[in-house]
């Protein structure tokens, strides 16, 4: 593309005289967090959930929470629905879902953010069309800030990474935010260390 | 010690009365004060509207008449924001340069260099809505802004005002958003600097003021209009006219 | 096109007083919660500087990143295009439409296609884009422009769009109710998500060292634009490279928590590679960006991460409303940027300003923005893009004020010194001032008067010219 090159010349005879580039610090705070709480409280100043225990019964726990729910799809190993995210061989076809369980390997104190990728997905958008989402978090791998976060690999290798914080939802209309928006109705996050996985129940 | 007095031009042609309230005030503290007598303006109304050749020879008149003093004193935050960061209208040179390391605001002369402590013989038994100007506080840092959060809350003219007894400071909402003068904008886009007005001067009735008081005879000029026109009896006095004794 | 008269245009969203109550209340709210989230951060302040430090060297080695880039999301799989002006992107997402003879494109917000005006180009070729961002979806549906950055339509209260949905998709018009709206807008945008093959998207943030594209969202919209459909299209102006993965962790401390008080959005994500059976293309985009990148006041504005933070505050904006500048960009940001893309037509927007500089001071990337509004008035004045009564206003004042005795003279009658003073005189018109205000009376005595008077041992300086 001969644009690339004029462009390139024209950024290159214009750049200011170079500027340094900082260190970034990590910012950790001086007094000990209880990364937990904190979590919670982030979460839920942007409308998600969280369930401080694996539930003694999951299944039960799915039916009392989401009574309408009849399409379950799984990408977590500790639980099968009657779903799975390879059967959505078309993307688009994830809209039928009704609620979404998944693993995140990162949780973010700071903010309440979760990270998840395709590796976790499986097929990315059962992360947003489905109705609602339930997703697992060890507790042990939540970190304290934004520049711990940035430091997990899934950014440097995965296709697709996303930090989700809390329901989707919109504040377009008169600066109050509502749900729903596009994305997910209700999300929870289920403290869950890895080690101990549940019994997987099936439908 | 002497200072070279400088008074705004529209203190001059308007509001007299706070040119002679700040030189009696300085006089009173035991300054020798100096009145340049052909000073005029100081240039800001021609550059702030981008027409720096028409504000050359304003402000080369400006340093003929005030480089040879060591400190100049105004009563006006914007003129002292723009003689101290924005006056280059004028060709650089050294006597240029001296202008804008010597001149102060007349509250941060009184703060930062006489240190006044008291102001014997004044009172000022009202409830006062403090308004300090934009130029005052984001150009000149007489009073910490809100838009800084860290910061250590800080407002000089307060503290010298405190000195005055029966003053009562009223708290309004949103303090250091803009009064909408803006110089030349007050008359390019009079609507929204008139509604800018009307709310400033709303927010400072609701809270019971019945004075405005500001180091900005700038800001009061066009909330003294506002506030008339609005049909309040919000009244405007500059800090200098209090500090000098006037009661109301 | 002609030039801009942004303060007639403000006169008039004033007169409306609903809808500029309406608009400075919640911007206002969103300026008081932007300093609730930022007291919450301690280094709040060392995070600007690190931004700001950020970006500066990234524009000043820009070159060198966009390579960087380019090289690692070819190595991604990703195609790389590089557009020169909006014509020319516009073109190349048309020819990756038609190449693939797809006729509709869903798209998420991207304040760079508004700038391209990328929508009524296809639209024009006889392709369907369906906005998924709720706030552009609204403006589109009521053919109106975005009106600020972040909330295209917060200038609408709850019952105007109540009106627009009524309207293009027959919903209730007396359920002026947010939720009901946002359902209203779900079932009729989903339909057209699940069946789009093409995907459009912008970017908040390019990483130079992973070939990632960032994108910024509330409501997922990006992520569905860009995972649904096969082919997915991002649009990015070259400013927005920053050089590390390790960077993003301060822009996106400040970004939401600038723009709306929250601490992050709902959906931050990044995309690396195209999705299984899928294609990514990217397009940088010049459009006079490498060119501003050389002026030597103004290359700073290219920090600017969209975060209407500046808007919100600015007291001017939340009186006049976006639209009133005519312009993609808007409020104080957009004084600074607009005339760059045409100075003739926004020769007047630098004098929309009252100068305070709140917004300097809540910008998360530390832009000098009303320095550089002020330097603006300077460049306008010597392309002669200053109005002429202005002009000669100026003229005037400047030869009275530099003359001791003529100034002198002209405080001495009641009209004369009210015609030389430029501050409130500066089309010789009290009108203008006095519309709104009652006029300050011209004293009885100058204080030139007073002293000689009182004083007058004192002056031994006076002179003649």
């Amino acid at each position: 593309m001969s644009f690339r090159d004029t462009i390139l010349q024209n950024v290159r005879n214009n750049q200011p005289s170079s500027r340094e580039l900082p260190a970034i610090p990590k910012f950790h705070s001086e007094q000990p967090v209880d990364l937990k709480k904190q979590f919670t409280a982030a979460l839920k100043e942007l409308y998600g959930e969280v369930v401080t225990e694996p539930p003694a019964d999951f299944e039960e726990f799915l039916r009392k929470r989401y009574p309408h729910a009849k399409t379950i799809c799984s990408a977590a190993p500790e639980y099968t629905g009657n779903r799975v995210p390879q059967d959505f061989t078309r993307w688009s076809d994830a809209s039928i879902i009704d609620v979404t369980i998944v693993r995140s390997p990162l949780g973010v104190a700071e903010t309440g953010s979760v990270l998840l990728s395709e590796e976790e997905f499986r097929v990315n958008t059962i992360g947003f069309l489905a109705h609602d989402i339930v997703i697992l978090l060890d507790p042990a791998e939540i970190v304290e800030n934004l520049h711990d976060a940035y430091g997990h690999p899934h950014f440097l290798d995965k296709a697709y990474s996303l930090l989700m914080s809390g329901p989707s939802g919109s504040a377009d209309i008169g600066g109050i935010t509502v749900h729903p928006a596009q994305g997910v109705m209700t999300l929870t996050v289920i403290f869950w260390p890895r080690a101990q996985s549940k019994t997987t129940q099936t439908v | 010690m002497q200072v070279a007095l400088m008074i705004p031009c529209y203190v001059d042609l308007f509001y007299p009365e706070v040119g002679v309230a700040t030189l009696e005030l300085l006089e009173k503290l035991k300054v020798d004060v100096v009145y340049p007598f052909d000073q005029t303006c100081c240039g800001q109304p021609m550059a702030n509207s981008g027409c720096y050749e028409e504000a050359q020879a304003t402000e080369e008149l400006f340093i003929k008449n005030f480089s040879a003093f060591d400190h100049i004193v105004t009563p006006s935050g914007s003129c002292t924001h723009h003689l101290r960061h924005k006056f280059t209208a004028a060709p650089d040179s050294p006597e240029r340069r001296k202008i804008s390391a010597s001149v102060y605001d007349l509250v941060e002369f009184l703060h930062d260099v006489l240190q006044v402590g008291e102001f014997p013989g004044t009172e000022f038994k009202h409830k006062v809505a403090l308004r300090t100007s934009c130029s005052a506080i984001r150009g000149i840092g007489l009073a910490s802004m809100s838009e800084r959060v860290h910061d250590p809350k800080f407002s000089k003219p307060k503290q010298l005002l405190e000195r005055v007894p029966g003053i009562e400071f009223v708290d309004f909402e949103r303090p250091d958003e803009c009064c909408g003068f803006g110089g030349s904008f007050s008359v390019t886009e009079e609507a929204v600097a008139a509604q800018m007005g009307y709310d400033k001067v709303e927010f400072m009735r609701k809270a019971g003021a019945d004075y405005i008081v500001s180091s900005d005879m700038s800001c009061l000029m066009h909330l003294q209009g506002c506030s008339s026109r609005l049909g309040t009896d919000l009244k405007v006095l500059h800090i200098a006219q209090i500090l000098n004794g006037v009661t109301q | 096109m002609s030039v801009v008269d942004q303060a007639e245009n403000a006169a008039e969203f004033i007169s409306d007083r609903t809808h500029e109550q309406h608009l400075d209340q919640l911007l206002w709210m969103l300026r008081t919660r932007r300093d609730e989230a930022a007291s919450r951060v301690q280094e709040w302040e060392q995070l600007r500087d690190l931004a700001s430090q950020i970006k500066e060297h990234t524009l000043s080695n820009l070159a060198h990143y966009l390579e960087m880039f380019e090289s690692r999301a070819k190595a991604n799989g990703v195609t790389v295009h590089w557009a020169q002006d909006a014509h020319e992107h516009n073109q190349i997402v048309y020819q990756l439409l038609s190449d693939r003879k797809a006729d509709e494109l869903i798209k998420s917000k991207s304040m760079l296609t508004e700038e391209c005006d990328t929508r009524r180009f296809l639209e024009e070729r006889g392709i369907r884009v369906t906005e998924t961002d709720l706030g552009e979806r609204i403006q589109q549906l009521d053919d109106q422009p975005p009106s600020h950055i972040v909330g295209p339509a917060w200038h609408k209260t709850t019952q105007d769009i109540a009106n627009v949905f009524a309207k293009a998709y027959g919903s209730d018009k007396e359920k002026a109710d947010p939720v009901y709206l946002a359902h209203v807008m779900r079932e009729n945008t989903r339909p057209l998500i699940e069946r789009a093959r093409v995907g459009m998207t912008g970017a908040n943030f390019a990483v130079a060292e992973t070939g990632a594209i960032v994108t910024v969202t509330n409501e997922g919209n990006a992520d569905l634009s860009g995972n649904v459909p096969e082919l997915r299209i991002c649009s990015v102006g070259l400013e927005k490279m920053i050089p590390r993965n390790e960077d993003l962790a301060v822009f996106i401390r400040l970004l939401t928590r600038s723009a709306t008080g929250n601490s992050i959005t709902q959906y931050t994500s990044h995309f690396r590679a195209p999705r299984q059976n899928g294609e990514m293309h990217i397009i940088l985009v010049d459009n006079g960006r490498s060119s501003r990148l050389g002026m030597e006041k103004f290359w700073p504005s290219l920090k600017c991460i969209r975060c209407a933070a500046c808007m919100n505050t600015c007291p001017v904006y939340r009186r006049s409303g976006g639209l009133s500048y005519g312009s993609t960009y808007m409020g104080p940001i957009g004084i600074i940027m607009m005339p760059t893309f045409d100075i003739r037509r926004y020769s007047e927007l630098p004098f929309s300003s009252t100068l305070n500089g709140s917004c300097t001071n809540v910008c998360p990337v530390k832009i000098n923005i009303h320095e550089q509004i002020y330097a603006w008035r300077e460049v306008m004045e010597k392309k002669h893009q200053i109005n002429l009564v202005k002009k000669s206003a100026m003229i005037v004042a400047g030869k009275v004020l530099s003359n001791p005795t003529l100034y002198r003279m002209a405080g001495d009658t009641m009209e004369a010194s009210l015609k030389v003073l430029p501050r409130f005189a500066i089309y010789n018109q009290l009108n203008a001032w006095g519309r709104h205000r009652d006029i300050p009376q011209p004293a009885k005595e100058t204080f030139h008067d007073w002293y000689k008077k009182h004083r007058s041992q004192a002056t031994g300086q006076e002179t003649n010219p």
